[in-house]
């Protein structure tokens, strides 16, 4: 007993007090924060793909499918672009690219609208931090944009793109747009405990952004027709920005990046400013929820 | 009157109140005038338009106070046990010192790891096996990948379920679902468990391992807070208990004390009126309970397969039209035998006048094994027996001598043995 009290191995030391304090968001331990988000992300990717005959297929099929239907409508039947323009070269791999970010935002978002209450078991009956929720939520729809940016590069490499050294800026693209989700995607879910017209209202934003951003038409056509104030604001959508620059750096240089299209590098600041406000707005107004959320929902 | 009270069990020893022999330095979880207050806004939801269009309307709240002011200390290696009716905040109580709710004044500290979990089974995703369950839980639990696959096979040896690990938990019947619940929430090996209503749990084999589990736990000096509805798991556990009654603590102390408070609590008297106040108020009290045997003679021990009455004296203060007469019959360690009832065993007891004196007695086989029991008689008015006019728990007792097989009753057996 003395022995092992000298070599500090009698456990009843006094373990030192610390206050309790109620719920937050990023409360405990950053590798517990980390393993659970993992661990949920991972398991509701599980259930959707092994609790299904065609698994990981269905995930695909959507954006796919919504490629299919409007590459045939806007290159056989409507031609919104010029063909001449070289931007337009690949166009199908353009418009597959930036159907497959969008799709990566619209998941990550709408899904996290609902994601704290939907969650209202774990809520109410575990302190965790309560930023897991919507973190795992955007983690679960980055493991299906990793998925499905792969079959675009296959599907790129088949049109007969050629890799190029701006292929290595995929993550710096990929890594704009998380942020950009997961900071829309912490606004919403903590609105919603509060204003269940969160949903609706999110769902009519995220179509409107759909067609406020260079996923159909090119940035050509749209420079085209706008004057340059509008052109300007039209450019202020990071969504704009970050699916040019894809455009751009994975599929063809032919059409411009988002800072030529901008005019000067210097002008990316104004986007990247909003995604940051974005997300620390998301943050400030979740971690004034999170404290409440259990009692609210 | 109470001359037979003893410690609960000789089995299992009570340390002397951990709270005067130990320093506060040493208390596990230490309450300081914690209160909380739920705002329940009268409508459910907003919506942004409605804020949209009246910025400056504001939100008409009820305020429900679900704890009040409660301040106590538990120290580290005490088996403390909260109870309480439904809605009396106990629930709450316990989700602030989780850290699931935030308090609104007080302040809780705690010394040690605490258990995040006061429920069981929460996060069981019915579309998943058990082996993903337990990982997952494991992990909310705060334990690396690595250690949640080291425990895996234990949680599982312990609720065994070896034979339906890859089986998905929608299939699994309540039973194996709870020994699981069970099963995972106590591989935690935090210093601090917190604990909400387990005990009801499984089959009569498997409560009794839970029963053992909880004597190992408490073996090893962890700090169990738990909160119940089941007296006997209370009294059989705990060192200390409270009991709370709208957000306030009503009593503090001895666990059997706790779990006599409750059942008067629960038999409708209100919980701050004094014996004196019950004598005064309505005036109605029981003056004598005893025990009798078939010849009408007052007995303190009683023989076995011998008829047993149990007789109380009420006297009354009011007019009363067919009272409820009730004796609960109850072991030492407060497992109830028996509440008989005068409407339900007799029938309607018929009309009383102020000041007369009534005798019940309610004749029963004794089929009890050797062992002390406690009468409880009590006077209700008319209706669910709620309504208590006099009630004094333990005022009797009798020792039962015979044989005993090992059960809480010995019931007659008829035995037929035949050649076929």
């Amino acid at each position: 007993m003395s022995a092992a009290s000298g070599l500090g191995l009698d456990a009843p030391s006094a373990p030192v007090a610390h206050r309790v304090h109620g719920p937050s968001a990023l409360s405990g331990d950053l590798r517990r924060f980390c393993a659970l988000t993992f661990t949920l992300a991972r398991t509701e990717f599980k259930l959707r793909f092994f609790g299904s005959a065609l698994g990981y297929l269905w995930t695909l099929v959507r954006p796919l499918l919504l490629f299919g239907v409007l590459w045939v409508f806007f290159t056989k039947v409507a031609h919104v672009n010029s063909s001449t323009n070289p931007g337009e070269r690949f166009y199908g791999v353009q418009l597959l690219g930036s159907i497959v970010l969008f799709t990566f935002f619209a998941e990550a978002t709408g899904a996290a609208v609902r994601s704290v209450v939907d969650r209202e078991n774990l809520v109410r009956k575990i302190h965790f931090p309560r930023l897991v929720i919507p973190a795992s939520v955007v983690l679960l729809a980055t493991f299906n944009l990793v998925l499905n940016l792969i079959v675009v590069m296959i599907f790129a490499l088949g049109a007969g793109v050629t890799p190029m050294l701006s292929w290595l800026e995929l993550p710096l693209i990929m890594a704009a747009i998380i942020v950009l989700a997961a900071g829309v995607a912490m606004l919403l879910s903590a609105l919603f405990v509060h204003f269940r017209d969160v949903q609706p209202i999110w769902e009519v934003v995220s179509q409107i952004l759909f067609y406020a951003s260079p996923v159909i038409i090119s940035i050509e056509t749209v420079r085209a027709k706008l004057d340059d104030t509008l052109f300007h604001l039209y450019m202020l959508n990071p969504l704009a920005v970050i699916f040019q620059q894809f455009r751009h750096a994975m599929v063809t240089h032919a059409t411009p990046s988002a800072g030529q299209a901008l005019g000067s590098w210097a002008a990316l600041l104004e986007p990247a400013a909003i995604v940051a406000g974005i997300f620390v707005i998301g943050f400030a107004v979740f971690s004034g929820a999170a404290a409440k959320i259990a009692e609210n929902l | 009157m109470l001359a037979f009270r003893r410690p609960l069990a000789s089995t299992i020893p009570r340390p002397a109140t951990p709270e005067l022999a130990q320093p506060a330095a040493s208390a596990a979880v230490s309450i300081e005038c914690v209160s909380k207050t739920f705002r329940l806004p009268h409508q459910q939801y907003s919506t942004l338009k409605e804020r949209a269009l009246h910025p400056f309307r504001t939100t008409e709240y009820d305020e429900l106070h679900a704890v009040r002011d409660i301040s106590l200390e538990i120290a580290r290696g005490e088996f403390f046990g909260i109870v309480g009716r439904n809605g009396s905040g106990k629930s709450t109580l316990l989700k602030c010192v989780a850290g699931i709710y935030g308090v609104d004044s007080g302040r809780i500290t705690i010394a040690g790891r605490i258990s995040p979990f006061i429920e069981l089974g929460v996060g069981f995703n019915a579309d998943l096996t058990a082996r993903d369950n337990v990982a997952i839980n494991a992990i909310m639990l705060g334990l690396s990948r690595r250690e949640a696959r080291a425990r895996f096979d234990d949680v599982i040896a312990f609720a065994e379920l070896e034979e339906f690990v890859d089986l998905k938990l929608k299939n699994y019947s309540s039973g194996m679902l709870v020994r699981l619940a069970f099963a995972t929430a106590i591989q935690v090996d935090t210093e601090i468990l917190l604990i909400d209503e387990v005990l009801a749990v499984g089959d009569a084999a498997f409560q009794q391992k839970c029963f053992e589990e909880f004597f190992r736990l408490k073996r090893e000096g962890k700090t169990i807070v738990f909160v119940t509805h089941d007296m006997y798991s209370m009294e059989r556990f705990c060192h200390r208990a409270m009991l709370m009654e709208r957000g306030n603590m009503v009593q503090l102390g001895d666990p059997r004390e706790i779990g006599r408070a409750y059942h008067k609590l629960n038999f409708g008297q209100l919980p701050h009126q004094t014996a004196a106040e019950a004598a005064s108020g309505s005036g109605t009290m029981i003056v004598e309970a005893w025990f009798e045997d078939a010849s009408g003679k007052r007995i303190t021990s009683a023989g076995q397969e011998e008829r047993l009455s149990m007789c109380f004296e009420a006297r009354l203060a009011e007019d009363l039209l067919d009272p409820v007469f009730a004796a609960t019959l109850r072991t030492e360690l407060g497992h109830t035998i028996i509440v008989a009832r005068s409407d339900e065993h007799g029938g309607a007891s018929g009309q009383f006048k102020a000041g007369e004196s009534v005798v019940a007695r309610f004749e029963l086989p004794n089929w009890l094994t050797p062992s002390r029991y406690m009468l409880t008689p009590s006077l209700a008015r008319a209706g669910t027996g709620a309504d208590a006019l006099a009630l004094v728990e333990d005022m009797s007792s009798v020792v039962v001598h015979g044989q005993a097989s090992g059960g809480i009753l010995e019931l007659p057996v008829d035995v037929r043995i035949e050649r076929v």
